[in-house]
């Protein structure tokens, strides 16, 4: 099989970018609505939680038009975010990075859900008698417990966006060099006579990432969860 | 007194009360299960909000519903020492210890580690994790953390009915030196007849003696 070529590592970098900044936007809501769900005691909690799994039972392509409609530049969301922070999405990177987080956000808000569930509040009731307020508690108890799941959620939220199609090709299009990432590559390297072996190339790229991240989080979640109980994929999926 | 408590909170639908004056010393609450002696030892630690009453120790107002003081858990400076231990099980017994130590101010800190691991005899444990540690060994480890963070009186949950035999003989003598040579007032919580006369200076039935009439 013949060598990368600079395209193909600029496709690689693309997703990794795409990946890494859908992540990490995500991240803190992702929690914050983790907790809610696990925590919170309030009405519309229902509502809410199905809200927040709708990405994952839609068909992609209408989250990627229902976002077109959000965030577009008539969009009430994309003309507010455009105007105070100039931020536009249509045809650029940015756009394909929040399809990835729209659709990631329901595996990574589950994983830290059931891991923030599965802590025991009794541990975070005797940190109180020793002295330390609710944010100590959080940080040096609540938080460490619920590590292996937060873990998992940014794993499992990293190998779903690496694998977004729909939603991104309706949303932003497929723009080499700017929304063009691993999967619409594949997709549009299979449209060219001849392409398989690019097809081949990138495929393998895909598996290559997953599975590293898959490693990567076993590893993180057994050193971050050492005395606890058993990291990983298990009690999420 | 040390101990004077006046509550009554809900819970599970009925509702719990207590009335009583506890002098210096260990005060058992002693009562069949499910009487709310464990909900009785959450209210004075402020993990639970009773309904009204006035609960102080040693002279200080923890919580007072007519005067509206609710003090924190953190700021009460209760040792809890549970029925199942509850030690971090993401941190070594020696990080255990320390923990409520480190958070304890200074002038409210009346013991050190080695201190605590010579009174307890567990300095050979400090490097290892909760869940390797045996039911009487977890349980000294939890007194001692509780020792450390500097409390101004002791709440006591069972602290031996995980325990076989040989095991509770040795921690009721640990309990009988922190009672007579740390002299902390203590609410000790108890079904078990032949440990509260061991034990206790005073005894309050909780159940239907103990609720208001």
């Amino acid at each position: 099989m013949a060598p990368l070529s600079p395209e193909e590592w600029g496709i690689i970098a693309l997703s990794l970018k795409v990946s890494g900044v859908a992540i990490l936007g995500a991240l803190p809501l992702a929690f914050g609505l983790a907790w809610l769900l696990a925590r919170g005691r309030f009405p519309g909690k229902v509502l809410l939680d199905a809200l927040v799994h709708l990405p994952l039972v839609l068909p992609p392509v209408v989250t990627g038009w229902l976002l077109l409609l959000a965030f577009g530049p008539q969009g009430p969301a994309g003309r507010l975010l455009a105007d105070t922070l100039g931020l536009t999405f249509l045809f650029r990177w940015t756009g394909a990075a929040l399809a990835a987080a729209v659709m990631a956000l329901p595996l990574m808000v589950r994983a830290m859900r059931l891991s923030i569930e599965a802590v025991d509040r009794r541990l975070e009731g005797a940190a109180r008698t020793l002295g330390a307020g609710p944010w100590r508690t959080f940080f040096a108890v609540t938080l460490p417990l619920a590590m292996p799941g937060v873990l998992a959620g940014l794993v499992l939220g990293f190998a779903r966006s690496i694998g977004e199609f729909g939603a991104t090709i309706t949303f932003v299009s497929n723009i080499p060099g700017e929304t063009e990432t691993l999967p619409l590559a594949i997709y549009s390297a299979l449209q060219v006579p001849g392409g398989e072996s690019a097809v081949a190339r990138l495929a393998l790229v895909s598996v290559v990432l997953s599975v590293a991240a898959l490693v990567a989080s076993e590893t993180l979640a057994r050193r971050g969860g050492a005395g606890t109980r058993a990291g990983g994929f298990g009690h999420v999926l | 007194m040390s101990f004077d408590v006046d509550i009554a909170l809900k819970r599970g639908g009925r509702t719990i009360a207590a009335r009583f004056a506890a002098p210096e010393g260990l005060t058992a609450l002693f009562g069949a299960s499910g009487a709310g002696k464990t909900s009785l030892l959450d209210v004075v630690a402020g993990l639970l909000r009773p309904d009204r009453g006035r609960i102080a120790v040693a002279g200080t107002v923890l919580f007072d519903s007519a005067a509206g003081i609710d003090l924190p858990p953190e700021a009460r400076a209760c040792g809890y020492v549970f029925q199942d231990g509850r030690l971090f099980p993401h941190r070594t017994v020696r990080e255990n210890l320390l923990f409520g130590w480190r958070l304890a101010p200074t002038a409210r800190r009346w013991m050190v580690l080695d201190e605590a691991v010579a009174f307890l005899g567990i300095g050979h444990l400090l490097a290892r994790m909760p869940r390797t540690l045996s039911g009487g060994e977890a349980q000294r480890v939890a007194i001692g953390r509780a020792l450390l963070s500097g409390p101004r009186f002791l709440l006591m949950d069972e602290p031996l009915s995980s325990l076989d035999h040989a095991r509770r003989e040795e921690i009721m003598a640990v309990i009988e030196r922190v009672r007579d040579e740390l002299r902390l007032p203590i609410l000790y919580v108890s079904h078990d007849r032949g440990e509260v006369d061991r034990l206790a200076g005073q005894v309050i039935a909780i159940g239907e003696q103990a609720a208001r009439p």
